[in-house]
């Protein structure tokens, strides 16, 4: 097992060195001198201008300067936003957890419609229901979730006013971030007004951003579902009379959620791609606005910062799921 | 796998013959309602924006300044002049879309196409030659995927600078690595088949072992890929429109027009809804399609 687990890990630091080395050279690529863009519409004098050269290191040959980032990067130093003079870093700490509180809900939410709507779907193969949640989920998985968002929002609360439009939470409270989860510290503070108003700020932005999940879910679920249900030990089972609900709950449920498990942990590059788009449409402050807010201000610091620490993050993801799915299932970490 | 399904009926023609592999896979199709469906659907698109200038009865960008906000014409203030409604600068709304179902469809095969040349070409290449090369071109595209997708694209079109050209471009680079993955599993996959080592025996070059032999057989898979992956450009490239990275006004590009729509959520419901709705309907009846192409077309995943 041990031997599986730093097998992943050696195939993982290649490709995270190799995420810095895009990003910096992506960020190099965009046209136009990095000291100018910070300068902005002010313009700078030339004396200051090569200073700063100096300071950034941009005088340096680029592989100089790709080693300087490298190790500030080792020291945690992704740079200052451009706008703010803050810590790229640090402001993405602070928002960080407003994206995780939602995408979790999310999930959470795809997770409780999706499993029972593709087990049922399996069980009852070809009928209604069955048809009826396979063409939902298609749907689900062709929406644009940039509409859905609209649409809800029309609906919800423009015409029947049951969820506030955009936002984490109403102005009138204040809860100290704890965990830096509103749901879990206004629970903590015993503020069941700011839960409650928490809760009515991520029900829609939770629904937006589980649809796609939902759909592959459910999908995954069922199609898995159906080819434990053919196998013959699923036929022993039944034939020594243990009864149908027991034989599907205990023996096929528990080898169909294999292959449902890795779907679920491939699913967060979708969620932070989803979280881009529900949180622009519902200005929740999460790493997704900040992101779309640091392109529209040219701030490219928030922009390698952000792109680079998400990578990570998917890629970190990605291990664990590899290595859990390995705790699992015995026969993958041999074959390899 | 699809070699040995294309080539059965050659060997046994004479004994019983069973149907051209062609007809095969028509009458497979056929049966499946959700992939006819969404197959009419694409075909009167393309008619749509094929005959866009003359079907719609507006110019997409004429701007009219006595008719701002005019509901569609079932509604009170509405008139069959602007059958689906006006716009806030007083543009027809239909015409735009049609209009747009012309740019979405040439975006979708504009991207796929770029991408599944490019992605064959890396991933046979790969699949080939083995070694450094295939390492540099694997370890390049898990880069590439680790990134969530529209992430990366965002990332390339800020350093491109917006517009629907570099949108599709971003799009194109982030679909990339599945026509890789896919065109290289199924060489190596081909490689070791009898047919190619006649082919090399024979005294093929590399080339026509590539183009002629190989290709042809890994075909099947990156045609059902190719239909889901218009699905995701079109998706990808409207979501770009609508964060203001993609097509910029006045394209009537369908996710341009959410973008331009969103503040009028609350007084004028059709400017909001319908762009979206076509979206929706043209994504849906591609990943119907490309379900429908991969059920006839894999024998393995018949059920």
């Amino acid at each position: 097992m041990l031997r599986f687990v730093f097998t992943r890990l050696s195939l993982v630091v290649p490709t995270f060195i190799g995420i810095t080395l895009l990003v910096f050279v992506l960020i190099r690529l965009i046209p136009g001198d990095p000291i100018e863009t910070m300068a902005g519409e002010r313009g700078i004098d030339p004396a200051r201008h090569a200073q700063l050269r100096k300071d950034y290191g941009f005088d340096q040959p680029v592989l100089v300067q790709y080693g300087l980032y490298l190790s500030r990067l080792v020291h945690g130093d992704l740079g200052r936003s451009i706008v703010t003079h803050e810590p790229v870093i640090s402001e993405f700490g602070t928002l960080f957890p407003a994206t995780i509180e939602l995408s979790v809900c999310a999930i959470l939410f795809a997770l409780g419609l999706g499993l029972p709507a593709g087990i049922i779907a399996a069980v009852r193969r070809n009928s209604i229901f069955d048809h009826g949640v396979m063409g939902i989920s298609l749907t689900g998985y062709s929406m644009p979730i940039f509409w859905w968002g609209l649409l809800l929002i029309l609906l919800f609360s423009v015409q029947l006013g049951w969820t506030p439009v955009s936002g984490r939470i109403a102005v009138q409270y204040y809860i100290e971030p704890v965990t830096g989860f509103l749901l879990i510290d206004a629970l903590l503070a015993g503020d069941f007004g700011a839960f409650r108003s928490a809760l009515s700020h991520l029900v829609l932005p939770m629904i937006v951003l589980g649809t796609v999940p939902l759909a592959v879910i459910a999908r995954m679920t069922r199609s898995a579902m159906l080819e434990v249900l053919g196998e013959d030990y699923i036929r022993t089972a039944r034939a020594k009379g243990l009864p149908r609900s027991r034989v599907i709950a205990i023996h096929a449920l528990r080898n169909a959620l294999i292959p449902v498990v890795t779907v679920i942990g491939l699913q967060v590059g979708v969620l932070f791609t989803g979280a881009i788009l529900t949180e622009t449409i519902f200005s929740w402050p999460g790493v997704g606005k900040w992101l779309i807010e640091g392109i529209n201000r040219r701030d490219y610091p928030v922009l390698q910062g952000g792109t680079l620490l998400i990578g990570a993050i998917v890629m970190i993801v990605n291990l664990l799921v590899d290595v859990a799915y390995g705790l699992i299932n015995p026969r993958i970490r041999y074959t390899r | 796998m699809t070699a040995e399904v294309l080539e059965t009926p050659v060997v046994v023609a004479q004994a019983n013959a069973p149907p051209h592999p062609l007809l095969q896979f028509w009458s497979d199709f056929k049966a499946n309602f959700g992939a006819v469906a969404g197959l009419v659907v694409i075909v009167v698109l393309v008619l749509l924006a094929l005959f866009a200038d003359f079907v719609a009865p507006h110019s997409p960008i004429l701007i009219n300044n006595t008719a701002f906000l005019k509901p569609p014409f079932w509604q009170q203030g509405g008139s069959t002049a602007y059958p689906l409604g006006t716009d806030a600068i007083g543009r027809d709304i239909l015409s735009r879309l049609i209009h747009g179902a012309r740019l979405s469809l040439l975006i979708g095969i504009a991207v796929v196409t770029l991408s599944v040349v490019a992605g064959t070409i890396l991933g046979l290449v790969a699949g080939f030659f083995r070694g450094l090369i295939e390492i540099a071109i694997m370890r390049l595209m898990d880069i590439t995927l680790t990134l969530p997708s529209l992430l990366l694209a965002i990332v390339i079109v800020a350093i491109l600078g917006p517009g629907l050209m570099n949108a599709m471009l971003a799009v194109a680079i982030v679909l990339l690595p599945h026509y890789v993955r896919i065109a290289r599993a199924a060489v190596i996959s081909e490689v070791s088949k009898d047919y190619v080592t006649a082919a090399k025996v024979a005294g093929a070059g590399r080339l026509r072992l590539m183009f002629r032999e190989v290709l042809p057989n890994c075909a099947a898979p990156l045609i059902v890929q190719a239909t889901l992956g218009i699905s995701t450009a079109i998706l990808d490239a409207a979501a770009l429109g609508f964060l203001g990275l993609g097509a910029q006004p006045p394209l009537p590009e369908w996710g341009t027009m959410l973008a331009d729509a969103r503040e009028f959520v609350l007084r004028a419901w059709w400017v909001v809804t319908l762009p979206g709705l076509a979206i929706l309907v043209t994504v849906l009846a591609f990943n119907l399609l490309g379900d429908g192409l991969r059920d006839a077309l894999d024998p393995k995943l018949k059920r």
